[in-house]
């Protein structure tokens, strides 16, 4: 898959691995000089995990012919936008006395997690009617209202 | 040097950071950082399995891994309460996923529904170009990029508990551009209300019907299944009923 | 330990990291060793109840050697896997249920202050790691390619889904007396007599502790509620296909779970560390009275915890080897026609008992209600005051770059946030 390369591409990269592979768009010398055992993280390092998990929940969305896969396409994107809402909410990450969303980001991170629960039973709900009606779970054959 | 049991210090430790030694043997490890990384690997790694697998079990597997390592991460950036909810709430979740995933799949033919090639690409290019995307956009910000350095944070679950049902007792973060905070105690009701709507409508599209439209029917005879699919398709519907309740109640259990 | 390693001059990081391993692997130890005279005092106290002996020569005279013999004899077994087995998953099953199971002993409390991690939502945590072993179940069901796997794993799942609502309601009883998810705050605050326990503490949760005893027999799948591995009718249910060791990774893990929701019901009820007579109190031990009274009283809170979690273990196996197995329908009634409705009236029962009688039913004699909230709204500009467990001072100072020297004073208490630390 072309965004898994790249992805472990540019996580690599913020290990260790040379930046002559890397596009100049990138100003990543933070990340390059980052040393994982000696030196405390970021703020940036918990967004680029949660653009990961962002946009392999994208992808999983709109590839995904299953419709559980949707499902947790979906679960994946809103995990990922958690992860930059609890990154920014925390005073130890952002360091020298930055301003932080403080407990709010956590609050909603908090509805965040309560409404992924609803959507979820709710689209369960759905997928198992689907089944019942078409069985199959292939979204692909939703197509009754088709002209 | 006290000869009392301090084993809740060492982890604590761990996961805080450990001042460098006057005179290190080894450089010091920094073990927030080391522990951030393997985390974030395994988030990150199981995030990208999900999309490769095509078992629909092995993908709510990598789900849970996934979730489960991003509630490290909670713990590691401080939010505690967020980090165990996440463990309940959204691994938990996911079970049902798993669950749904058994029964649903059961039968071979639908263990995994394969896109195409081309879509396979095409997904792979506008993947990558929203990776790209959202990276340059976090790289950008110079103010992002500073290492972090700041105070271990306090536990949360109290002063998240008095936000909720209207009071702050928290200190504004230091340098918080807004002022006249609010509590939490609106959004807190509706949310309350919001999940009862779900928790009834769910148990509503859900019941147990036992008619089966015609093409379902036709779909069903149509299908051959080899004999583990058999096994596992005879296996469905005695769950199904024998524990109607119980799925009413996972779903319960995925919004409580 | 870190401290001892310290002072011989090892960096701090090193001597952290080496206590780390040692008290991971002291957990271990304690599911390992449980396991190992938990599964031999379940066969004798089965033949005991079935007029039987039980084990009687291997190691000696009361056979204490058997499970020993068992392991090895585990160790040995040919590892067999289906041929339609789904390899990775069916693989990966027993090493996630006792993940699970090992994970949620971090924040277990053994004694005042001798903890994995400890943690502001340790109840929180225990609950929620707790209900992940089924994971490993539904797995090992799913991958199995056998029927009574498969059925036996989604019996396990509705059931463990469902019985988490009432635990969770039975387990905020305590969380909503103490006023705080800690659970070592939860045992400090029942100290005293047996008078202070969280049981006697009030009508709704003497009843709702007996919920919970239900719920935790259920939801750790020992009998009567073991349908998932009900064997007259599934065969061995989802681990019908395991064998050898991975099969005894299953078994540690259940045994494990038991004696953590055993050691739990006793933090959180049962005045967990604490005994029915305050004995350390009586004799003058106390944290100030120097190191080795404080080694002295959390080697006695050790075997009070212990002693009780294992009495619920004992409790556990009387109940499987008494009682008939209950119909899955029964199990689902059970769950959410009775003990959901019961715990929650008892919730309601205890809060208002909270609110109209805050000194307790006798004043002066039983302690009085929810004295403190964590010390939120009461320390000077609404930061946390030291938390009051343990009655003593607790001397706050940022921990980064700090450690080292309050190390090496080891005067110092700190309270750090994340987990807090008692002062010598």
């Amino acid at each position: 898959m072309g965004e898994s390369i790249l992805s472990g591409t540019v996580f690599a990269a913020g290990i260790s691995v040379g930046p002559a592979i890397l596009p100049g768009i990138f100003p990543l010398a933070p990340l390059l000089a980052f040393n994982p055992f000696t030196e405390p993280v970021g703020v940036i390092h918990y967004m680029i995990v949660g653009a990961v998990m962002f946009t392999a929940g994208v992808v999983c969305m709109a590839l995904k012919r299953n419709a559980l896969g949707v499902l947790m396409g979906i679960e994946l994107v809103l995990n990922g936008a958690n992860i930059n809402f609890i990154a920014f909410s925390s005073p130890y990450l952002r360091g020298d006395g930055a301003p932080t969303l403080g407990l709010d980001g956590q609050l909603i991170a908090l509805f965040v997690i309560l409404l992924a629960a609803a959507e979820a039973a709710v689209a369960l709900a759905i997928t198992l009617n689907f089944y019942n009606n078409h069985a199959t779970v292939d979204i692909d054959r939703a197509d009754d209202l088709k002209g | 040097m006290t000869g009392t049991i301090r084993m809740d210090s060492i982890f604590t430790s761990v996961l805080l950071h450990l001042p460098a030694p006057t005179a290190p043997v080894v450089a010091a490890v920094d073990w927030h950082s080391v522990l951030f990384l393997l985390f974030a690997g395994l988030a990150c790694g199981f995030a990208i399995a999900v999309v490769a697998a095509e078992n629909v079990v092995r993908m709510a597997l990598y789900l849970v891994f996934s979730l489960a390592a991003t509630a490290g991460l909670f713990f590691l950036a401080g939010a505690d309460f967020l980090g165990a909810m996440q463990l309940m709430i959204y691994v938990g979740g996911t079970l049902v996923l798993l669950v749904f995933g058994v029964m649903l799949t059961a039968q071979a033919p639908l263990v995994s529904i394969k896109p195409s090639a081309s879509d396979r690409a095409l997904a792979g290019i506008a993947g990558a170009a929203l990776l790209a995307v959202l990276l340059a956009a976090a790289v950008s910000v110079d103010a992002w990029r500073k290492p972090g350095v700041g105070e271990i944070p306090s536990p949360t679950a109290t002063p998240l508990g008095m936000a909720l049902v209207g009071v702050r007792v928290d200190d504004p973060p230091a340098g918080a551009p807004l002022t006249g905070r609010s509590g939490y105690m609106l959004p807190f009701e509706i949310v309350s209300v919001h999940l009862l709507v779900v928790l009834v409508g769910a148990a509503y599209l859900a019941r147990a019907k036992r008619r089966k439209t015609p093409r379902a029917i036709d779909v069903l005879a149509s299908s051959d299944p080899p004999s583990q699919g058999a096994v596992l398709a005879a296996a469905v519907p005695a769950v199904r009923t024998t524990s109607g309740a119980g799925g009413k109640s996972a779903l319960l259990g995925g919004g409580h | 330990m870190a401290e001892f390693l310290i002072g011989f001059g090892l960096p701090g990081w090193l001597a952290w990291t080496v206590a780390a391993l040692v008290a991971a692997v002291l957990l271990l130890n304690v599911i390992a060793g449980g396991a190992l005279v938990f599964i031999w005092a379940e066969r004798k106290i089965a033949a005991r109840i079935q007029d039987r002996l039980g084990p009687t020569r291997t190691g000696g005279r009361f056979g204490w050697l058997q499970s020993l013999a068992d392991g090895i004899k585990l160790l040995a077994k040919e590892d067999l896997m289906p041929e339609d087995a789904d390899g990775l998953l069916f693989r990966m099953a027993p090493y996630v249920s006792f993940c699970a199971s090992f994970c949620a002993f971090i924040a277990l409390p053994f004694a005042f202050d001798v903890v994995g991690q400890r943690l502001n939502v340790g109840v929180f945590f225990v609950v929620a790691v707790l209900g992940l072993e089924v994971f490993g179940v539904i797995l090992a069901g799913y991958a199995s390619a056998s029927k009574w796997s498969l059925f036996g794993a989604m019996r396990e799942a509705a059931q463990v889904v469902s019985y988490e609502v009432p635990l969770g309601m039975c387990v905020v009883l305590p969380v909503m007396l103490a006023g705080t998810m800690d659970l070592v705050t939860i045992g400090e605050k029942q100290s005293g007599w047996f008078i202070n326990w969280y049981l006697f503490h009030d009508p709704f949760t003497f009843v709702v502790f007996w919920v919970y005893v239900t719920c935790a027999v259920a939801s750790v799948n020992r009998a009567p509620f073991d349908l998932a591995e009900a064997e007259s009718e599934l065969v061995a249910g989802f681990h019908t296909e395991y064998s050898g060791l991975r099969w005894s990774f299953f078994f540690m893990a259940e045994y494990g779970s038991m004696f953590l929701v055993s050691a739990l019901a006793a933090v959180l009820f049962l005045g967990g560390w604490n005994g029915p007579i305050p004995v350390a109190q009586l004799l003058g031990l106390s944290d100030g009275t120097g190191d080795s009274a404080a080694y002295a009283v959390r080697l006695l809170g050790l075997a009070n915890l212990l002693g009780k979690a294992t009495l619920g273990v004992l409790l556990m196996m009387w109940i499987r080897w008494t009682l008939p197995r209950l119909r899955i329908d029964q199990v689902m009634t059970t769950c959410l026609k009775y003990c959901t409705p019961i715990a929650a009236v008892m919730f309601a029962g205890a809060m208002l008992w909270q609110l109209l009688l805050p000194g307790g039913l006798l004043p002066g004699f039983s302690r009085p209600a929810g004295e403190i909230r964590e010390g939120w709204l009461e320390g000077p500009g609404g930061r946390p005051a030291g938390s009051a467990a343990g009655g003593q001072e607790r001397v706050k100072e940022p921990l980064r770059g700090s450690q080292a020297q309050s190390a090496a004073e080891a005067g110092a208490g700190v309270d750090s946030g994340l987990a807090t630390r008692s002062p010598r």
